[in-house]
């Protein structure tokens, strides 16, 4: 049979709900259909609510992103009121963010994505024996101790955040709990210990070694530690053959901080990088089950339809920057911020190595940002400011969650909100076709993936699906 | 005993807390009591038809299901149909998967406040038509029967929260798992109570504060947050502040109110989340099982007695006056 289709679900290890349609030529994928098959309706939810009732719903969009959409609303409300929180504020919400995003990728790395090399397809490889061991799902010992590492540098989050997920500690005008001097020394020690875990386990080597590598030689030759047995089954597999991206990389701007974005947003592509233009963004819904018209976030509606008529084929819409697909998440911040090794590895364009590569690059940065920006810390200083919102106004919330751009756009009329719309980053890289019939980040780099004869749930396709690392559930929220 | 774990429309946080278990962690924790995943759709290796495969098993009785576990509400829009939310692959809503699948199960946990109650996800004017296992808010009765009962004999095990506690959860299936969980063990509303028969405000350190009814009057300060705050600890029930979170810590201990996430409603407070609702002055929500005349006597009382320490520290983001230190006797 040369030509079928495949009906790939229910897929996993993808937090929250996914499923994939496949047309089937010659053993190659040629064209795919990406389905968020779960509607919850945040965006209506917040209609007629207080303004910062957003600040206890929108986190609860999602449990692995809860601070990323914290944070987002918080920023969003912060533009209405025009203010900027306390600077000592702005330091401490950066680390609850960071954590969160570092134990994300680490989730993501030994949960979600490595589980796939212990399966038995893949039992004559020469490094199947050591998969199995390092990562089979729930029993692999490096899924083992980074569950155990996640959940202690989790307790900064519990320090500061009182809890994981669905914190409300991050607020427009800082944080609620001011450290003292006690906190500063306890994160030190969780710190430490987690670098440990990272130079251990992860690495095997120091993380500034791995931090700070300049080429794509270099990241994929690595030799030690997970990063080193995941660099090798990459070799073999061809990874980096599979799943190509857009080639164009979007990224906001992770951690505003008093002195500004701790990492740089931006647009790149081609070699070149622009600034975001936050205003180029469209969100087309004429492959979603939605009714409406193709609009800006902040003038965008959600109108679910209820008939789920076609051409729609999922709840996600199609978010567009100045009419074209981009691709998000760790490997696109890292290029935007400019890092060397980063900016080698998709020479070519990106592709399932690139992107799981960019994020250990990032865990490995992040540790660093997050031990300078503990030391940082000034007990004796104000961690809120006192802010008030207007009755009327509109607000535009742009950070980077784990996996990449997240924007919340409010307006309040009367003091109630009058519009919430929210676009989350797994809604970009997993959007449907748009009206040009142009398909998905996901969708596009599906197409040619090799499909087995025999397969019914390609894993030539679940590794590039996963090497997105897909929040199904903030895609559609 | 086996598992079975499927997500319905919730954010998948009560399995990302879950992971959260310390000493030891949750796969050493639920192995060593003889637990163990059939499927769990974050952590399990199987995708796509071995799954199909596996939930067909358990639907003809091949494979026998001990506990099902459901994190999120069961979505019944649009129209009563449950489309809005389908189990990817299957061709079947999650509404169809549940209720088939809930009676050939021993057990039937739902976990989170959205599988109980609804919870969130039925926020607002609900647009995708959110109920919990067995409730719809707090009205007997969800996408289970009020008259529902697993193979073993008990109702929807509720173990509530947003998100649960990693402990609320393991210890639910660590009792299940010893046959030490019977009606008894749970409230009115089915939560275990083990966690249950606490309040959030038993161990709150702002206990002191509430005492002398010293408030915070803006976020990030130290005192009570009952008075103008939103906290609604004195009524919310958990062990929040005595087991702690992440570490030991809580929502009260990181300065900010607790919003009763273990019940049911509590997505619709009728007033904004972190703001008080008040009658004459007077807060409206009074703590469990106080009169109401009592608690009016008491508090005009300890607020004109409140120390100093307590009333300049409660309008402070840190202590800025320490206890008083006793003389030494000699």
């Amino acid at each position: 049979m040369t030509e079928r289709s495949l009906l790939v679900g229910p897929f996993n290890r993808v937090e929250g709900d996914l499923e994939i349609r496949l047309d089937v030529k010659n053993g190659k994928v040629a064209q795919a259909f990406a389905n968020s098959p779960m509607f919850r309706g945040f965006e209506m939810m917040m209609i007629g609510k207080a303004p910062m009732d957003a600040l206890t719903i929108t986190p609860r969009i999602c449990g692995i992103c809860s601070i990323s959409q914290s944070a987002a609303s918080s920023m969003a409300l912060g533009a209405l009121a025009g203010r900027q929180p306390a600077p000592q504020g702005a330091l401490a919400a950066a680390i609850l963010h960071g954590v969160e995003n570092i134990c994300d990728h680490l989730t993501h790395f030994n949960l979600f994505f490595c589980a796939d090399f212990a399966r038995m397809a893949y039992e004559p490889r020469t490094w199947h024996a050591r998969a199995v061991s390092r990562f089979t799902a729930m029993d692999g010992s490096a899924v083992r101790s980074c569950v155990a590492a996640r959940a202690q540098v989790l307790h900064i989050v519990g320090l500061l955040g009182g809890k994981w997920p669905h914190t409300l500690a991050i607020q427009p005008g800082g944080v609620t709990h001011a450290p003292t001097a006690r906190d500063r020394i306890r994160m030190q020690s969780t710190l430490a210990a987690f670098r440990r875990y990272l130079e251990n386990v992860l690495f095997g080597a120091p993380v500034e070694a791995f931090a700070r590598l300049e080429s794509a030689a270099a990241v994929t030759g690595w030799d030690r530690g997970d990063a080193g047995l995941f660099m090798e089954i990459a070799a073999d597999l061809d990874l980096a053959g599979l799943g190509p991206g857009p080639g164009r990389y979007l990224s906001f701007g992770a951690y505003p901080l008093a002195e500004g974005r701790a990492l740089a947003p931006g647009v790149w592509e081609d070699g070149t990088l622009r600034p975001v233009d936050s205003a180029q963004i469209r969100e087309d819904i004429s492959h979603s089950w939605m009714l409406g018209e193709t609009a800006h976030p902040a003038q965008g509606n959600t109108d679910p339809d209820e008939d789920m008529t076609e051409p729609g084929y999922s709840w996600c819409k199609a978010p567009r920057l100045d009419g074209r697909t981009v691709e998000t998440g760790a490997l696109a911040r890292q290029v935007v911020d400019g890092h060397p090794a980063a900016l080698d590895l998709v020479r070519d364009g990106s592709n399932i190595r690139a992107r799981v590569a960019g994020r250990l690059l990032e865990i490995a940065r992040t540790q660093l940002l997050l031990e300078d920006w503990v030391a940082a810390l000034r007990p004796e200083e104000r961690f809120m400011e006192d802010i008030s919102l207007p009755a009327d106004g509109s607000g535009e919330g742009l950070v980077e969650a784990a996996r990449g751009a997240l924007g919340h756009w409010i307006t309040i009329r009367d003091g109630k909100v009058s519009n919430y719309q929210i676009v989350a980053p797994t809604t970009w890289n997993f959007s449907p076709r748009d009206a040009n019939g142009t398909p998905g980040p996901v969708e596009a780099a599906l197409e040619g993936a090799p499909v087995g004869a025999d397969e019914d749930t390609p894993l030539s396709v679940q590794h590039i699906v996963r090497s997105f690392d897909p929040c199904m559930v903030c895609t559609v929220h | 005993m086996n598992i079975l774990w499927l997500q319905a429309a919730g954010c998948g946080g009560c399995t990302m807390s879950l992971l959260c278990a310390e000493n030891p962690g949750v796969f050493d924790l639920l192995a060593d009591a003889g637990l163990n995943f059939l499927w769990h759709p974050a952590l399990s290796e199987q995708t796509g038809s071995e799954v199909r495969a596996l939930l067909s098993q358990i639907e003809d009785g091949s494979v026998p299901l001990d506990i099902l576990c459901v994190e999120g509400s069961i979505l019944t829009g649009p129209k009563g149909t449950g489309t809005f939310q389908m189990l990817s692959g299957t061709g079947r809503s999650m509404l169809d998967w549940v209720t088939t699948l809930a009676p050939r199960a021993a057990h039937v946990v739902a976990v989170g406040t959205c599988a109980t109650y609804g919870g969130m996800t039925s926020a607002g004017g609900n647009p995708s038509g959110a109920i919990g296992l067995q409730y719809d808010g707090s009205y007997p009765g969800g996408a289970l029967a009020a008259e529902f009962r697993g193979r073993a004999g008990l109702p929807v095990i509720n173990v509530a929260g947003c998100p649960t506690h990693p402990d609320w959860v393991t210890e639910t299936l660590l009792l299940i798992a010893a046959e030490a969980l019977r009606q008894d063990d749970l409230d009115r509303l089915n939560r275990p109570l083990f966690y249950a028969e606490n309040l959030v405000h038993h161990a709150c350190p702002k206990n002191e504060f509430y005492e002398y009814k010293a408030s915070a009057e803006k976020p990030g300060q130290m005192g009570c947050m009952m008075e103008h705050l939103g906290c609604v600890g004195t009524q919310a029930v958990g062990d929040c502040n005595i087991r702690g979170w992440n570490g030991g810590s809580s929502c009260t201990k990181a300065g900010y109110a607790c919003i009763n996430c273990t019940a049911p409603e509590f997505e619709e407070p009728h007033h904004p989340f972190t703001q008080t609702p008040k009658f004459a002055g007077i807060p409206v929500g009074l703590p469990s099982d106080m009169p109401k005349a009592w608690f009016m006597a008491l508090a005009s009382l300890s607020k004109a007695a409140t120390p100093k320490r307590l009333a300049e520290n409660a309008v402070s983001d840190r202590v800025r006056i320490a206890p008083t230190l006793r003389e030494g006797r000699k």
